[in-house]
C-alpha cells in the first residue's frame, strides 16, 4: 500500500488572497490544513529604528504608513504618546476633530476590509461599491490635508489646520459634460462639514445595500458560519483585540472603557458576537459602520457650533502662525528651531493605546530627554492577529485559510512595521 | 483611569509579590513594576491567576536595549548597567486596568529571559520578535526562529550599536546571474544631530 504523507504547500507571497506579501508554508493532508506557517517581514522596513533617528515630528508621516488603510488612526496614537511625555493640552475642538477623522478611517478601513474580504469568499461586487465610498471619504482626507492617502494632519497638540470651508471640485473633461460635472459637485458646494453631514446621510442605506448583498446570503454564509471559532478566553490569552476579540463575545472596547480624547462624551454602542466564528466578526464589523457613523455626525453638529483652535499655542511644540513668524522674533526663534532640532521630550515612558479599526494599536514611547525618541515600540493589532493564524486555521479546509486571512484583516504595512 | 485605582493596583502587588517585586512606580498613571530576570515565570503566573490582578491579556512585549540611554536621566526602574531589558505590557480585561513590567537580563553577552509564552501564548511571535531584532533569548520558547528580517539575516538591528544602514547590501549581479550581497555603499550621514538638553533648558522665558 502506498505510503500517505502531509505534503507542505507554498501560499503566497504574491497570491492576490495574501493581501500584499504574506508568505504561507502550509502542512496539508489532502485538502485540510495541519499547520500554518505565516513567514512574515517581507515589507519590514525598521520604523521604529528609523524612527530613532529623526526627531519627533518627522515620524509622524511614517505612521500613515504603517496601517497604509487606517492612517490617521496610527498617527492618532503615536501624537497621544507625545502629549502624554510632554503633558500639553490639546483644543477641544481639535479633539473633536480627531474623533471625527478616527471615524472617518474606522469607516474607510472597514470598506476596504469587506471589499477584499468578499473577492477573496468571491463576491466581486462589494468591491466595487465599497470603493465608490472610500473615494467619498479619501477626498475628505484630500480636503483637510492635501493627501488622499498619507495625511500626516494630527500633530502633537493638535492637528495641522483648520477644517476649510470649500471642497474640492470635479472639473468637466471630454468624458464627463457639464451637466454631469455639475450633478457630481451638488454635494461639494458647501463646506466640508456640509460634505460630510451629507454622507452620513447617504451612508447607512449604503451599509444596507452591502447587507443586502452578504448577510443572508447562501454562499456567503456557508463560507464564513463557524470558520475559524475562537473562544472569548483563547482569545484574551492570544492578545486579540479589536472585532476580533468582540467577535468572541468579549464587550471591550477602548473608546468605551479607557476613553481617550471626547469618546466619553458621544453616544454609540460597541456591538458584540456571539459564536466567535468569522461571521460574526462581519457582523460587528458591519454594525461598526453604522456606530461610526453616528459618532461622525455627533462630531459634525459639534463642530459646526464651536469653533476655537485647532492647535495648542506652546510654540515650543506647535508652530507659530506665518504672521507672527514674520514679524515676531521670538516666534521666528521657535519657528526656526522647532523645525531644525526639533522638541525636546523630558525623560519618561509612556504607552498610549487606541482604539484602531483592527485591535489595539498602541505606541510604547521611550525618552532621554533628547530631540529624538530613545525607543518606540508600535503595538499593531495585526500582529498578535496574524500570530494566531496557525490555531485559527487547524483542521479547517485550504479555502477557509482564505476566510481566515480576511476576517482577521490583515495589513502588511503593520505586521512588518 | 485615575491614580487611586493605581495606588490600589500597587499596593495589592505590594502585598502579593512582596520580596519578588525589585521596585514600583507610577509615571502618567501607568504603573511599572521591575521583577528579577529569575522571577519572571513565577511572578507571570500570579499576575495572570491571581483574582485581584486578572492580566489575562498580554498586549506587548517589547525587546530594550540600554546602552546609549545614559544614567543621569535613567531614573525609572534602574537597569543598573544591564544592557538589555523586555518590557511586557498587561491587561486585565475583567477588572480594566493596566501594568507594565519590566525585566532585565542579567548577562550582558548572552541575555536570557524565561519565555511566558505558556503563561500568554500571545507572546509567541512577540518574543521571536525580540529574539531577532534584540538577540535576547527566551529560554522555553518552542520555536525561537527570526521573525522580521530576512532569511539568512546576520546580527540584532535594533542594538544601538547596529548602524542604521545596516552592513550589508543585496543588489542582482548580471555577470552570476544571482542576488549577491554586498557591503553597504552608502556614507553614513545624520541630518539632525541628536541633541540632550539638560534639565530646565530655557526656562527663562515663560511656557
Amino acid at each position: 500500500m502506498a505510503e500517505i504523507r502531509n505534503y507542505t504547500m507554498n501560499f503566497g507571497p504574491q497570491h492576490p488572497a495574501a493581501h500584499g506579501v504574506l508568505r504561507l508554508v502550509l502542512e496539508l493532508d489532502g485538502e485540510v490544513v495541519r499547520r500554518a506557517d505565516p513567514h512574515i517581514g517581507l515589507l519590514h522596513r525598521a520604523t521604529e529604528k528609523l524612527a530613532e533617528n529623526k526627531t519627533f515630528l518627522q515620524s509622524v508621516p511614517y505612521m500613515d504608513r504603517l496601517d497604509y488603510v487606517s492612517m490617521m488612526v496610527n498617527e492618532h496614537a503615536y501624537v497621544l504618546a507625545i502629549e502624554k511625555l510632554l503633558q500639553i493640552d490639546v483644543p477641544i475642538r481639535a479633539q473633536y476633530i480627531r474623533v471625527m477623522f478616527d471615524e472617518i478611517t474606522r469607516i474607510l478601513n472597514h470598506l476596504l476590509w469587506i471589499g477584499a474580504h468578499a473577492l477573496d469568499v468571491g463576491a466581486m461586487t462589494m468591491f466595487l461599491y465599497a470603493f465608490r465610498e472610500r473615494e467619498d471619504l479619501m477626498d475628505c482626507y484630500e480636503a483637510v490635508s492635501g493627501a488622499r492617502l498619507h495625511a500626516a494632519y494630527y500633530r502633537p497638540g493638535g492637528v495641522y489646520r483648520d477644517l476649510p470651508d470649500t471642497m474640492p471640485q470635479y472639473q468637466s473633461s471630454k468624458i464627463h459634460s457639464e451637466k454631469q460635472t455639475r450633478s457630481r459637485n451638488e454635494n461639494r458646494e458647501g463646506s466640508l462639514l456640509d460634505f460630510i453631514e451629507d454622507f452620513t446621510e447617504r451612508f447607512p442605506t449604503y451599509v444596507d445595500e452591502y447587507e443586502t448583498l452578504l448577510t443572508d446570503n447562501r454562499i456567503w454564509k456557508q463560507r464564513l458560519v463557524d470558520i475559524g471559532v475562537v473562544s472569548p478566553g483563547r482569545a484574551k490569552a492570544l492578545g486579540f483585540t479589536g472585532p476580533m476579540l468582540r467577535g468572541s463575545g468579549v464587550a471591550w472596547d477602548l473608546r468605551k472603557k479607557q476613553p481617550y480624547e471626547v469618546y466619553d462624551q458621544l453616544d454609540f454602542d460597541i456591538p458584540v458576537g456571539v459564536n466567535g466564528d468569522c461571521y460574526d466578526r462581519y457582523l460587528v464589523r458591519m454594525e461598526e459602520f453604522r456606530q461610526s457613523n453616528r459618532i461622525i455626525k455627533q462630531c459634525v453638529d459639534w463642530l459646526r457650533k464651536n469653533p476655537g483652535p485647532v492647535i495648542t499655542d506652546n510654540h515650543k511644540v506647535a508652530p507659530p502662525s506665518r504672521v507672527a513668524m514674520k514679524q515676531n522674533m521670538e516666534e521666528m526663534i521657535h519657528h526656526f528651531k522647532l523645525f531644525s532640532e526639533g522638541f525636546h521630550v523630558p525623560p519618561g515612558e509612556a504607552y498610549v493605546g487606541v482604539e484602531h479599526p483592527k485591535g489595539e494599536f498602541g505606541i510604547y514611547l521611550v525618552s532621554n530627554g533628547a530631540n529624538k525618541p530613545y525607543r518606540l515600540k508600535i503595538r499593531a493589532p495585526g500582529f498578535a492577529h496574524l500570530a494566531a493564524l496557525d490555531e485559527m486555521s487547524r483542521g479547517h479546509m485550504i479555502a477557509d485559510v482564505v476566510a481566515i486571512i480576511g476576517t482577521q484583516d490583515i495589513v502588511f504595512g503593520e505586521i512588518d512595521r | 483611569m485615575n491614580t487611586s485605582r493605581q495606588e490600589a493596583l500597587a499596593e495589592v502587588l505590594d502585598s502579593i509579590l512582596a520580596e519578588r517585586l525589585v521596585s514600583q512606580h507610577c509615571l502618567f498613571d501607568e504603573l511599572t513594576i521591575v521583577v528579577h530576570a529569575k522571577d519572571v515565570d513565577s511572578v507571570s503566573k500570579v499576575l495572570r491567576d491571581h483574582i485581584e490582578l486578572g492580566f489575562d491579556t498580554l498586549i506587548d512585549l517589547c525587546g530594550m536595549d540600554y546602552s546609549t540611554y545614559g544614567d543621569e536621566v535613567n531614573a525609572l526602574g534602574k537597569p543598573g548597567g544591564r544592557r538589555f531589558g523586555v518590557v511586557y505590557h498587561l491587561l486585565s480585561i475583567p477588572l480594566n486596568q493596566r501594568l507594565r513590567m519590566k525585566v532585565f537580563a542579567e548577562d550582558n553577552e548572552f541575555p536570557v529571559i524565561d519565555s511566558v509564552t505558556d503563561i500568554w501564548p500571545g507572546a509567541n511571535w512577540f518574543e521571536r520578535e525580540a529574539f531577532d531584532l534584540y538577540g535576547i533569548v527566551f529560554q522555553g520558547h518552542t520555536d525561537l526562529r527570526r521573525i522580521l528580517t530576512d532569511y539568512g539575516f546576520v546580527g540584532n538591528p535594533f542594538r544601538k550599536d547596529f548602524p542604521i544602514s545596516g552592513y550589508v547590501e543585496m543588489r542582482y549581479d548580471e555577470e552570476q546571474k544571482r542576488v549577491i550581497y554586498q557591503p553597504v555603499s552608502i556614507e553614513p550621514r545624520e541630518i539632525t544631530p541628536l541633541v540632550v538638553r539638560e534639565q530646565n533648558y530655557g526656562d527663562s522665558y515663560a511656557e
